[in-house]
């Protein structure tokens, strides 16, 4: 039962992770760019979906590792550089934000100063919703997360040849740091990003709401490489059974959270029944988008919960790995659900049109081709963390 | 074999000892055998080859039983049975619903799985068990960590269960046997009597608290006062009723008799004593659209804003509804017109009139004269023809 000895041989990633996460992302870029030429408001949309979902995956992994050093957690350590390795897109974003704001007009109502002016609400709000107040905010929100992850990453690699316990100690207090930094960047990011989209409405809660998807897509996304990379032997020894329950549990603890939330938001709103409100749902209830909004139900809560609800389920590889799968396509829908009703030649119900299937392609690209790229030269375990002898020998 | 022979108790010092011999024991095949420690130690139930336990489908079961039976619930009592509009949401308020049927789902799956484990898993009348009261209790309640091989198991041989324990090393080995059934005669005289004499008192007790005690009142408290009560009876007046009609021929102050009740038309001519001035218009116009536009609309085109849940009433741009007089509309309103009932008691006579006036403003409006224009016009200072 007890694993003693414990030699750990760097081998490189599967060659599928370079391969397809270059096919993915020439094939993303091309179709992107063609799409931007075509249609350029639906294409901005698009873009801000992938972009919020790479958020998601990124700045999650960031949470994740922060709460495995703050919770003293044993049973993450063999595995963290996965949530590590997906915390590299951070600085991506610096380059992936830049499209964004060049769009901006095509994104935002309150963007357009016509549109202040006969609005008693958006000048009431201008203060807050200006493009260049938003621009610094988004900025130096990137920057923080950079930062922390810049620090939390080097002292954890520096940790595979010094051996060095201290290093432990310095991450546990910069994780304690963020998580309350992450609490409030994330929170704005959503208000900016996604509820700025309809500048007119509001709630309280969505923030958390933006969260409890964010962790479903870091867990989602780090469960899905773990137990790929368990079964090409990469993990053989050291990730059990019991690791995969717990990744089973947390998904499941996470899509119910998800769930909690959103009802909540919904229930509030739906009680109170106030116009300023209730639009918003009401936009989501307009002619295709109820067959979307009930769709989301089925897809985010109902059938994730009813998958992973029995014992063995948590614990089975193939259904972690669909459930995993499962879940990032239900936080993508979450998000597509979130921003293309807001989206004006949209209001009256949803039209198909191809650059909503493109814009995937290039989102797998960029977090295949970058995580292939940081994982390159690094040990896939943290082999000098003082944690990992109980993390292998983790036991429910 | 010794029949009173519950099984063999090996007592060991570590957890990874107990793993160990948990691991061995379930090698060797036995089924009846069980592991105590003092607190739940980490990978035993895999040590000990252990099945999923089957709790989990009773506490599903019976979460959906609670699902079904809030939903069942609300369904029948606020939508069927006695629906009424509460926030002005529909009978079947689903998302209300929700976190009732949620909390009889948790109610209802934790006491069954409660309940299901102590009866299906501790037997629960029964409140005895051969291994209570041994040392080997003791120890593995505080500080060691035991395993028992019952007797009961179909592998089970004293030599063989002996070498094996001994094999593992334990601190100790204990035989344990099953405890003396203790019998107490139960009709014996004294106990009889003493039995009948409690029930005779507990009985007399119950009683005269419940009949008797309960009901006396050490104060009143004025509950208990000698008036008249509305829609009560009382024995001060010979018809037996508590409240009084008034005195016949009399009128109470501020109210005159409407002399054309329940009469087609008015005999004698009704003359409007208001004129149409703003503020009288204002009021008509308040009034109306309180009272009379659900049905008749906001202009009177007959378009009920109740969406067909009433029968629409007829325009009130006909040219019959138009030549009807002010008093002719005032008896409507005040009498009441085919389905349309008396408005009498939330419209007072004032404010009748003024909707009257009102009418007669939306009618002209529809059908306007050349001569309005003219007035439009003068009043605008604009050119339009018509």
């Amino acid at each position: 039962m007890h694993q003693t000895e414990f030699n750990y041989q760097r081998k490189d990633l599967p060659a599928g992770f370079s391969k397809y996460g270059l096919i993915f992302l020439v094939a993303g870029i091309v179709l992107a760019v063609a799409s931007f030429f075509i249609d350029q408001t639906r294409a901005a949309f698009n873009y801000l979906i992938i972009y919020m979902m790479i958020v998601s995956i990124a700045l999650g992994s960031l949470f994740l590792i922060a709460l495995e050093y703050v919770a003293g957690a044993e049973w993450s350590t063999p595995f963290r550089r996965i949530p590590e390795f997906f915390a590299g897109l951070l600085p991506v974003l610096f380059v992936l934000v830049i499209p964004l704001l060049f769009f901006s007009h095509d994104l935002f109502h309150w963007a357009h100063e016509e549109a202040i002016k006969e609005d008693k609400i958006l000048q009431g709000k201008a203060p807050y919703l200006n493009i260049s107040f938003f621009v610094i905010r988004t900025l130096v929100f990137i920057a923080i997360w950079v930062l922390f992850y810049f620090i939390l990453q080097r002292n954890s690699r520096k940790q595979d040849t010094s051996k060095d316990q201290t290093l432990t100690t310095k991450n546990i207090r910069f994780s304690a740091a963020f998580i309350p930094i992450f609490a409030i960047t994330i929170t704005f990011t959503a208000v900016d990003w996604l509820m700025s989209l309809e500048p007119h409405w509001f709630s309280t809660i969505f923030g958390v709401y933006y969260f409890s998807g964010t962790v479903i897509a870091a867990l989602a996304a780090v469960t899905l490489v773990v137990v790929v990379l368990k079964e090409k032997g990469y993990f053989n020894p050291w990730i059990t059974d019991d690791h995969l329950y717990s990744f089973g549990a947390l998904l499941f603890a996470f899509v119910n959270f998800w769930a909690y939330i959103a009802f909540s938001q919904f229930m509030l709103i739906w009680y109170a029944d106030l116009p300023e409100e209730t639009f918003w749902y009401l936009t989501r209830w307009e002619g295709s988008w109820v067959i979307f909004s009930l769709l989301l139900i089925v897809i985010h809560f109902i059938v994730p919960y009813a998958m992973l609800l029995s014992q063995p389920s948590k614990m089975d590889p193939k259904r972690l790995k669909f459930i995993s799968v499962w879940l990032l396509f239900a936080h993508l829908f979450d998000l597509f659900w979130l921003v293309m009703p807001n989206m004006q030649p949209l209001k009256k119900g949803y039209i198909f049109s191809w650059i909503d299937l493109v814009f995937p392609i290039l989102g797998i690209g960029i977090v295949l081709t970058v995580f292939n790229f940081i994982s390159r030269k690094e040990n896939l375990i943290p082999v000098g963390d003082p944690k990992l002898k109980k993390g292998i020998n983790f036991h429910l | 074999m010794n029949k009173n022979l519950y099984g063999f108790a090996a007592l060991f010092k570590t957890p990874d000892e107990i793993i160990e011999a948990a691991k061995k024991t379930a090698e060797a095949g036995y089924q009846k055998y069980d592991i105590h420690s003092p607190y739940p130690v980490h990978g035993i139930d895999r040590a000990m080859k252990l099945k999923a336990s089957k709790l989990g489908f009773i506490t599903l079961v019976f979460g959906l039983t609670g699902s079904a039976i809030a939903l069942l619930l609300m369904y029948w009592t606020m939508s069927v049975d006695y629906p009424m509009i509460i926030g002005g949401k529909p009978f079947f308020a689903l998302p209300a619903f929700v976190p009732i049927t949620f909390e009889l789902t948790v109610l209802l799956a934790t006491l069954a799985t409660v309940i299901g484990m102590i009866t299906f898993f501790f037997r629960f009348p029964e409140n005895d068990h051969p291994l209570h009261d041994t040392e080997y209790m003791k120890k593995v309640s505080c500080d060691h960590y035991g395993l028992v091989i019952e007797a009961k198991d179909k592998l089970f041989n004293e030599t063989k269960v002996r070498e094996l324990l001994n094999s593992l090393r334990p601190l100790s080995i204990e035989e344990i046997y099953y405890p003396e059934k203790e019998t107490y005669p139960v009709l014996e005289t004294k106990f009889v009597t003493f039995l009948i004499l409690i029930a005779l008192l507990t009985s007399g007790v119950t009683y005269f608290a419940l009949n008797k005690l309960l009901y006396m009142q050490p104060f009143t408290w004025m509950m208990d006062q000698p008036k008249l009560n509305p829609q009560k009876q009382s024995t001060l007046f010979a018809d037996g009723y508590g409240m009084r009609a008034p005195v016949k021929g009399t009128v109470a102050r501020g109210f005159l008799p409407y002399p054309f009740t329940g009469q087609n038309a008015p005999t004698d001519v009704l003359l409007n004593p208001y004129l149409p001035t703003k503020e009288n218009l204002q009021l008509g116009e308040q009034k109306y659209l309180t009272f009379c536009s659900p049905c008749h609309g906001n202009f009177g085109d007959g378009d009920s804003r109740l969406r067909g849940q009433f029968p629409n009433p007829p325009s009130l741009h006909s040219t019959r509804a138009r030549e009807f007089s002010d008093g002719m509309i005032y008896h409507i309103i005040t009498n009441g017109q085919n389905v349309m009932p008396s408005y009498a008691s939330q419209i007072t006579r004032e404010e009748r009139w003024a909707i009257v006036n009102y009418i007669r403003v939306l009618q002209r409006a529809k059908n306007a004269k050349s001569s309005d224009l003219q007035v439009v016009n003068k009043e605008t200072g604009t050119n339009a023809s018509n």
